[in-house]
């Protein structure tokens, strides 16, 4: 009797205790041995503050075993590292890091495997009444995620209140497949029909599992066949999709190496095999630039797109100037010179840079992905990827069709010595249209430090499928370009998953040498006077 | 009044030829000769990593007098003959694989090692007959043969001239090069083809097999120049110059110009083949790098460093080349990419004939110079 009412005191006190409490007060009642104790604080936790970020983090730490507190001064601390016996933490409230100590000095918030489930499964719902649509969001994914029988009254809840489209699209998708799962009769059946127009992963796990279970009805089956197949059908246009905008990236990343190498040939009639090592400078720019400026990263990619122009295309008007001017009217010479230049420009890099690859960092809003739906993401990177391809080219356009300089060097294309006569400076032209193809050789390095390795190599990867792409869309016009660095890059993605990587370029190269045999000169020939050479 | 033996008939007017192989003549003598009969400590003894070196060289030599015969004499510019070299290194290769028999690591008499290790149960169709020399003989030249015929045929027969065709000259090796670094292609993959042990039942670690090995390079390299000089001595090889220097023209006069390139095509990619069949048990490897785009470029600079279109400068280019590769890979390998870039852009700069234009250039002017002084 008397313990009772020591108990009630107790509990009355604990209760009335929490109206008071907060946060940093709530938590420390975790250091206990007691696992139903932790339970229930859990449980309190998520319903008290829900909308703190400190739970969130709280309760991932202590799922993942990472939460511990200190002996002596009962602070809580987060294990970052550990070195044999010595922990480094730091302090779960104030963030602020704490001096190593030894193992003996903590003590860990134990969990079991039902704590464990609990946590996850309240970590799931926790936003999902937040006022804010992003947590909702998250959340609701969580839960799609995590699907367990007990949440199925949550998410109706849930659906009843939400306004959001994407997040009720979510809801729903959860609550359909709950119902799929776990209810009976008309409403299974109804369930397992309509997810025939859902496309999560989850969705297909649990239709699935309905056609193994030998217990249901063979009408149940039956549907949940049928919805299947459906939801393969529009998963795979989805996976089609995908591909051709991966195909889509990969003939950006084309178009941008073959720009340049199209201008010098198309214009100048050299074959620029240190065309790749343009791309390397350019790529090595932009590392270089990371090295200068470490803090400003989120910029560093917008800036090295105008500094690589600069560095790549003042080399590029360098060589022209030492050697290619030389060896104009020469086409297979300046081949082999500016292949000699090639490997002393890999060289110097060498030198400088080490022989190692380089790592290029993303910035923050060039990693991720768009999502369009659970079957569909675009990577952001390769998205800008095509973007930039896109205005480079209408860029170079414009420079050729609007400006003067444009109009000069299209005089000297088509007839040099008239030019000449008509006063144009055609040494002085040759430089330029030599810089600029370098220019952007070494734009497209940029781009292509945020997609591979940056190393001395890098643009003998490249060298051949650009010069593959100019053969292919017929020398010396743009746009034949931009549809030959299109179609070889979606060929190469669609035939990848089919032959792989290698075989893939095996095809492609077979492809090509069949293809000049009905047009020689590619797809858009040059026309004209000075056509054969 | 005696006839002439036939080899000196062909290289009658062919000063440089004569001079150049009659020195290599010399050299592969008295390298045979100092490395088997002296003692080892004498000072005019050849170490056996000389005389493998120089074998070495002389296949490389064949390589760049074939490709000479196409570029020099007919203007084409094949920036993939490495690849007729591999192949036919390759098919050496094979039946030096087969000659190994059981005494590979895994000790299968049926299988070479690497197939063992890569779980396949019998030996792949393409590798059947390859313990035949007599078969491995004629593969070595109809496997390449048969890929330059088909390459040629198609590219020449719709026009594909001057750099088009150098650039899907080079997009055919770089894809042969992806697709033998494939392991699944049933050639080694990136490892190739190496730990052989004998040829024909001789020790390939022998020096009397180096030896002779050594003086058949040179025969094949001789009797590779000879086939070369007579075509181009014969009318067969007029028209090749005339199809060099003006196609269209010859093409008007009423040659069928593709038959004409179709066929030095295919005799110099028999000859690269040759060339790489001698190179494979001198070296005691072949792998996927020598389908390297870059193999066959670095081959087009041996033979614009001799002098394109005279045969023996191709030559001479192969052994400058190579000699400085190997004394700069080994004393000072990060100068060897800077020289050899170096090279490419100075040679095709400064020396457009090679270093035997700069010969006869300069004997020229001595000739000259003797000639006003004769008149004075």
């Amino acid at each position: 009797m008397k313990i009772n009412i020591i108990k009630i005191i107790f509990l009355n006190l604990f209760f009335l205790s929490s109206l008071f409490a907060n946060f940093e007060q709530d938590i420390t009642k975790l250091q206990t041995n007691s696992l139903k104790t932790k339970q229930k604080v859990v449980v309190d936790l998520v319903e008290k503050y829900s909308e703190d970020d400190r739970t969130n983090l709280l309760l991932t730490k202590m799922k993942d075993g990472d939460l511990y507190y200190i002996k002596s001064s009962k602070k809580f601390v987060i294990l970052e590292k550990k070195e044999g016996k010595i922990f480094h933490t730091k302090n779960f409230l104030t963030g602020e890091k704490v001096k190593p100590k030894s193992r003996r000095d903590f003590s860990k918030v134990k969990t079991n495997n039902k704590l464990r489930s609990i946590i996850k499964s309240k970590l799931a719902q926790m936003n999902l009444f937040s006022k804010k649509q992003e947590k909702r969001l998250i959340s609701a994914k969580n839960i799609l995620k995590n699907l367990d029988k007990e949440l199925e009254p949550l998410v109706q809840k849930a659906l009843l209140k939400e306004k959001d489209d994407d997040v009720k699209k979510l809801l729903e998708e959860a609550n359909t497949i709950l119902k799929a799962k776990y209810s009976s009769g008309e409403e299974q059946l109804t369930a397992v029909k309509e997810l025939g127009d859902y496309l999560s992963n989850q969705t297909m796990i649990a239709l699935k599992e309905i056609i193994n279970n030998e217990n249901n009805s063979k009408e149940l089956i039956k549907t949940a066949k049928s919805s299947l197949g459906s939801v393969e059908t529009i998963r795979s246009y989805y996976a089609v999709v995908e591909k051709a905008f991966f195909g889509l990236s990969m003939g950006s990343v084309l178009l941008l190496a073959a720009i340049g190498l199209a201008i010098t040939f198309g214009v100048m009639k050299v074959i620029n095999m240190a065309h790749g090592e343009m791309m390397m400078i350019g790529a090595y720019t932009t590392y270089t630039l990371q090295q200068v400026m470490p803090n400003l990263i989120e910029y560093s990619i917008i800036v090295a797109i105008p500094a690589a122009f600069i560095v790549s295309g003042i080399v590029g008007i360098i060589i022209e100037r030492l050697v290619i001017r030389h060896l104009y009217g020469r086409p297979l010479e300046t081949l082999l010179a500016t292949f000699g230049i090639s490997l002393i420009l890999q060289q110097i890099v060498r030198t400088i840079y080490s022989p190692l690859n380089q790592e290029v960092k993303t910035p923050q809003w060039m990693s991720g992905a768009l999502e369009i739906n659970s079957a569909l993401s675009l990577t952001y990177n390769r998205l800008y990827i095509i973007i930039f391809a896109v205005l480079v080219f209408f860029g170079i356009l414009m420079v050729l069709n609007k400006t003067s300089l444009g109009l000069k060097v299209r005089a000297v294309t088509q007839n040099r010595q008239m030019a000449q006569a008509m006063g144009i400076k055609t040494s002085w032209i040759d430089a330029m249209t030599f810089g600029i193809g370098s220019g952007i050789a070494g734009i497209a390095g940029v781009a292509l430090s945020q997609l591979t390795n940056v190393g001395p190599n890098l643009g003998q990867a490249y060298i051949v499928d650009s010069f593959m792409v100019v053969v292919f869309g017929g020398v010396g016009n743009l746009w034949g370009t931009l549809i030959g660095a299109l179609t070889l890059g979606e060929i190469n993605k669609f035939i990848e998953p089919v032959a792989g990587a290698v075989l893939a370029k095996v095809i492609i190269l077979v492809f090509i040498i069949l293809f000049i045999q009905k047009r020689p000169r590619g797809l858009f020939p040059q026309k004209g006077r000075d056509a054969q050479d | 009044m005696k006839r002439k033996p036939i080899f000196l008939q062909i290289l009658e007017n062919d000063k440089g030829g004569k001079i150049v192989l009659g020195i290599l003549a010399l050299v592969v003598i008295y390298v045979a000769f100092a490395n088997l009969v002296l003692p080892q400590d004498s000072l005019f003894y050849v170490s056996t990593y000389t005389v493998t070196l120089l074998g070495k060289y002389l296949a490389f030599a064949l390589l760049a007098l074939a490709l000479d015969l196409v570029w020099g004499y007919i203007g084409i510019l094949s920036l993939g003959h490495g690849a007729f070299f591999a192949l036919g290194g390759y098919a050496m290769g094979m039946y030096l694989m087969r000659q190994i028999g059981d005494r590979g690591v895994y000790g299968n008499p049926d299988l070479p090692d690497f197939m063992v290790f890569m779980n396949l149960k019998e030996l792949p169709w393409f590798w059947y007959g390859f313990d035949n020399p007599i078969f491995t003989f004629i593969m070595i030249m109809l496997v390449p043969g048969l890929l330059a015929f088909v390459f040629g045929y198609l590219a020449f027969r719709s026009r594909v001239t001057g750099v088009y065709l150098s650039i899907i000259t080079q997009a055919m090796t770089y894809a042969l090069m992806l697709a033998f670094f494939r392991n699944d292609m049933g050639f080694g993959g990136n490892n190739g083809l190496t730990d052989f042990k004998d040829i024909l039942g001789f020790d390939l670690q022998a020096d009397s097999t180096r030896i002779a090995l050594l003086i058949i390079s040179f025969i094949a390299l001789f009797v590779g120049y000879l086939i070369a000089r007579f075509i181009i001595n014969s009318r067969l090889g007029r028209v090749c110059i005339a199809i060099r220097d003006a196609e269209s023209r010859t093409r008007f006069i009423g040659y069928k110009v593709e038959q004409y390139k179709l066929f030095i095509f295919i005799v110099s990619a028999a000859m690269a083949g040759v060339a790489g069949a001698l190179y494979v048990p001198q070296v005691g490897i072949i792998n996927p790098n020598v389908f390297s785009p870059l193999f066959s470029i670095e081959l087009v600079i041996w033979v614009a460093i001799g002098g394109r279109g005279t045969l023996y400068g191709a030559i001479v280019g192969a052994f400058i080349v190579n000699y400085a590769s190997t004394y700069f890979t080994s004393a000072l390998p990060e100068v060897w990419l800077y020289a050899l870039g170096g090279i490419f852009v100075v040679v095709t700069l400064f020396l457009p004939k090679g270093v035997v234009g700069l010969i006869s250039k300069l004997n020229l002017r001595k000739d000259k110079k003797e000639l006003s002084n004769a008149i004075a």
